[in-house]
């Protein structure tokens, strides 16, 4: 398994490779750069004085040399003007826009991003099993066309409207300001206690608001799933020998029915930071997705070419915890083909 | 002293269309230690009253009167009803598992792919003798001795997709079996097994039956196994029971139409060479003597007999690849040095069991995939052609000489294609005619199997398995091709309609002239339908020969082996089950001299009598002494 586990991150470097020099060509799609916008916008309105500086902050980050060097010079294979200088040197670029190394504007949006997504994938998993499984055991009944509804309201309201109505009933229910991560007296302070607390609280409503519809989306596959695989005829087998029903579920059709969950761990992550995006704007949070937009917006191209490579790494990264669990969990993934020998 | 009465049960099935009886009616009697056969067609119900039984029914299901009373012999002797009981309740719990167990029909998918084993088999001891992991871990092994399972410490640690078809269905009876039962229920317990699997594990039912003191209710639609196993047998029709008396009287003196129709139905070794099947259901095909005939009719009656196809030293290996696609050691001869001759006019029947190459072989006479070594020669107007040599236009007018019928009738049909699309692809592909020829074409297809064109409009679910068999065999016939291969064309289909299956190929290949090959397990069928039969073996020919000689003088061990599991559906030829040899018999290193292979013998053919051949690499240094024929056929 440890061997399996190093090969894949081995594996993943290439991956890596070719998923940046796509990014970074997307992203140069556009005609122009961030400062070349600037130097023709202070152009058109007849201001010139900067357009000196601007210039030299263009050589200063290589932005007029050609496509290939440039791509090199951002990950750091290529010498640019200060040398080897790039992601691979811990140089993770310089944003335009907010005037500040790459790495201080998202650093502080890392961490509550990651919490977010992880509270979320949680919350999904947690409220959909339930749901899905009686769901399925209960076919056509009340309970199970209730959640149906329910469901696909989940899945066709958008999930700022529901953040919007959200906010506004915990305010004037219950006095919370759901907006923000924290409540403002707690920032800048270190941590604590009451900090952790308050952060906390104010997830909840993000996650729910974010979580909807992938539960409902959960729901639908897992009862299907599990549809699926109730009628099977070792499902027969298992009751023939009589075990109760509920112990029964657990240990077969769930468990057979579990696969595509598991393997599903890794597309979560990307959809949930882009997702999440006017969420985000609407809560006001501070998220790595606002800021993404903004940086594509104003082609602020280092800042966002780093932001859409740490998604792909933490999408890499799901997709490794799921493939090694899912080789945990079914033999037949474990043992291959060398199993089925005979 | 009966175990179980079961007395006027009716079962009843609601669905969309409203309630449907399934079972009515129905009362008969397993006296303690016997066995009991429930006899029928599919959709007969007889599932539906084991299940019944069982507690077990589906859920759109239930009894609507009638009792089932078992006997509760290990704790107070009295009566219990099932048919009262709660089927999820504790009291019914109890029973099923720890005193009434079941066998399933099909062993690839009744074992739960994730679980060990061991983890599924020693359930029932855990749920019913409270044991603990340790206790039912050695309960577990000694279940699996007592069903001659090879390796008990391995095997509870394996998983279920590690095992052969014929190991699963031991361990499901291993699993059965584990609380000693006093009622085994075991429905089709061999069906999708090979006929030499088939027999041990019918040997093995009766030895632990006898073991355990165990009664016996087995469910089957093959009369072969009902007179090999059964003391009583209960005949079910459409959910009512026909007829229902000792094994004797009904083999011999059947009463009810129905049980003698279908004794009439079935292929068995024993019958006269020119006595024909006679269907339940008889369909009537009208042939058209239009534009249907083959091109090279005329031709084909002229030459009957002469080559069409030649397999010359034909060598096919597939290399094992792991999931990442990366090739592995291990490598499986499909073909070894297979030799054969198929001659125009004539069905020529590949017998073997699961894994023998006979379906490798079949498909090798399509290029469905290009060979290792060897050379196959398909005789054209034009000569004998090597048909690895086509070119991609020359493989695409040969698709219309040779075509094929599929062994199951269920996922050979595109199911989003109405009957008539299905047929009038192969006309379009081929560019025969235009849409106005193309159409009557397809109504006489329609009418050479029996069908009827108002069905042109349907689509694939709404016909039975017989019926798809015959869309089938209407689709291979589109393109007026002289040579067929019929791949296990009635292994997905109940005795009766297979019948019908058979005879209507009999009749097309005499009416069209048409030339089989005919890939079956099941040597009654072959037997049948064929002129002439090569038995095959871990992907070697062992024994080929006229039909008739290799019944009644087979000569190779393996045929041998082969010929005496098949159970008889008579009385007087009842297996043998003494002499059973185990496994030994498919495994070519086993084998007597002169017919002994190790793995680098080349496959040598003898011919015995006229005709007859026998693989036996021993007797190839003693040719000249004996002065027997060549290798080649």
């Amino acid at each position: 398994m440890l061997n399996y586990i190093l090969r894949r991150l081995l594996v993943m470097i290439p991956t890596l490779a070719a998923i940046s020099f796509l990014i970074f060509f997307i992203i140069e799609l556009p005609e122009g750069d961030y400062i070349s916008n600037q130097i023709s916008m202070l152009r058109s309105t007849g201001e010139s004085a900067s357009i000196g500086r601007l210039e030299f902050l263009r050589k200063e980050f290589a932005l007029d040399r050609p496509f290939v060097e440039r791509y090199g010079i951002w990950v750091g294979f290529w010498p640019g003007p200060n040398g080897f200088d790039g992601l691979i040197q811990g140089n993770w670029g310089w944003s335009f826009e907010y005037d500040q190394p790459v790495g201080e504007v998202v650093g502080p949006t890392l961490p509550l991003t990651v919490a977010l997504n992880l509270a979320t994938i949680l919350f999904i998993y947690c409220v959909a099993f339930p749901i899905g499984i009686y769901s399925a055991t209960h076919q056509y009944s009340v309970g199970d066309y209730t959640f149906t509804l329910i469901g696909y309201l989940g899945l066709a309201t958008p999930n700022f409207l529901l953040a919007l109505v959200l906010m506004y009933l915990a305010n004037s229910l219950f006095g919370l300001t759901v907006g923000g991560i924290m409540e403002e007296h707690y920032i800048g302070e270190p941590m604590s206690g009451g900090k952790a607390l308050s952060i906390v609280a104010h997830l909840i409503v993000p996650v729910i608001v974010i979580g909807t519809s992938g539960t409902a989306a959960m729901i639908r596959r897992l009862r299907a799933n599990l549809l699926d695989e109730i009628y099977k005829q070792y499902v027969t087998t298992a009751r023939s020998k009589g075990m109760r029903e509920s112990k029964l579920l657990v240990k077969y059709p769930l468990r057979v029915a579990l696969n595509p969950f598991i393997a599903d761990i890794g597309n979560l992550i990307p959809s949930l930071v882009s997702g999440s995006v006017i969420v985000s704007v609407v809560l006001n949070l501070p998220t790595v997705g606002p800021v993404l937009l903004g940086a594509l917006q104003s082609q602020d191209q280092f800042l966002a070419g780093f932001i859409l490579l740490f998604v792909s790494i933490l999408t890499l990264i799901g997709m490794l915890v799921s493939d090694v669990l899912l080789g945990y969990l079914d033999p037949r993934i474990r043992l291959g083909k060398e199993g089925a020998r005979q | 002293m009966n175990l179980l009465d079961v007395k006027g049960l009716s079962v009843e099935f609601h669905g969309d269309e409203g309630h449907h009886q399934v079972v009515r009616d129905v009362s008969f009697s397993v006296p303690e230690n016997k066995c009991v056969a429930l006899v029928g067609e599919s959709g007969s119900g007889k599932t539906v009253i084991s299940r019944a039984i069982m507690g077990i029914l589906p859920a759109k299901s239930r009894i609507t009167s009638g009792q089932i009373l078992f006997r509760d012999n290990r704790k107070t002797g009295e009566k219990v009803d099932i048919a009262k009981l709660p089927p999820a309740g504790p009291a019914m719990r109890a029973i099923r598992g720890d005193q009434i167990a079941m066998i399933f029909q099909e062993p690839m998918v009744s074992l739960s792919p994730l679980h060990t084993i061991g983890d599924q088999i020693s359930e029932a001891a855990k749920l019913h003798r409270f044991v603990g992991t340790k206790e039912a871990q050695e309960l577990t092994k000694d279940m699996l001795r007592l069903v001659h399972f090879p390796e008990p410490e391995r095997a509870i640690r394996a998983y279920p997709f590690e095992l052969s078809g014929g190991l699963r269905q031991r361990a499901l009876i291993a699993m059965a079996m584990i609380c000693r039962p006093t009622l085994l229920i075991a429905d089709e317990p061999t069906t999708a097994l090979d006929v030499t699997i088939q027999a041990e594990i019918l040997k093995l039912i009766k030895e632990v039956q006898a073991e355990l003191n165990m009664t016996l209710l087995m469910i089957t639609h093959d009369f072969g196994v009902v007179t090999n196993m059964a003391d009583e047998v209960v005949v079910v029709y459409n959910g009512e029971i026909m007829e229902k008396g000792s094994v004797e009287d009904l083999f011999l003196t059947p009463q009810h139409p129905y049980l003698k129709a279908l004794l009439h139905a079935v292929p068995s070794l024993s019958m006269e060479p020119d006595e024909r099947l006679v269907p339940i259901r008889p369909i009537k095909p009208r042939a058209h003597h239009s534009d249907l005939q083959p091109s090279p009719v005329g031709k084909a009656y002229a030459f009957r007999g002469t080559p069409l196809i030649e397999l010359e030293g034909v060598c096919k290996s597939f290399t094992f690849k792991n999931l990442r696609g990366k090739k592995r050691r291990g490598m499986t001869t499909a073909l070894d040095n297979v030799s054969l001759t198929v001659r125009r006019g004539e069905c020529l029947g590949i017998v073997g069991e699961s894994g023998s190459g006979k379906t490798t072989a079949a498909l090798a006479m399509l290029r469905a995939f290009p060979l290792t070594r060897g050379k196959i020669s398909y005789t054209t107007e034009d000569g004998p052609r090597d048909i690895q040599g086509f070119s991609e236009k020359e493989l695409f007018q040969y698709r219309k000489r040779a075509q094929i019928i599929f062994q199951d009738p269920f996922s050979s049909l595109n199911p989003r294609r109405t009957l008539n699309e299905i047929l009038q692809e192969p006309l379009v592909i081929h560019r025969i005619g235009d849409s106005l020829s193309q159409g009557a074409r397809i109504r006489e297809l329609i009418d050479l199997v029996g069908l009827s064109p108002r069905y042109l409009r349907r689509y694939p679910h709404s016909f039975s398995g017989g019926q798809r068999q015959r869309i089938g065999i209407a689709r291979a016939l589109a393109l007026n091709p002289e040579f067929l291969i019929c791949d296990e064309p009635t292994s997905a289909l109940d005795v009766s309609v297979q019948a019908q299956i058979l005879n209507l190929l009999k009749d097309l290949k005499d009416e069209l002239g048409l030339t089989y090959v005919f890939v079956s397990h099941n040597l009654a069928v072959v037997d049948y339908i064929s002129d002439r039969v090569a038995v095959m073996c871990k992907g070697k020919v062992v024994e080929v020969g006229p039909t008739r000689q290799i019944i009644d003088n087979p000569i190779h061990p393996y045929t041998r082996a082969l010929l005496k599991a098949v159970p008889e559906p008579s009385l007087e030829h009842k297996l043998d089950f003494s002499s059973l040899s185990g496994t030994s018999s498919s495994d070519p290193t086993q084998w007597p001299s002169p017919y002994r292979m190790r793995y680098t013998t080349v496959p040598y053919l003898v011919e015995i009598e006229t005709d007859h051949w026998v693989c036996a690499p021993g007797m190839e240094s003693m040719r000249d002494i004996v002065g027997l024929g060549g290798s080649h056929i």
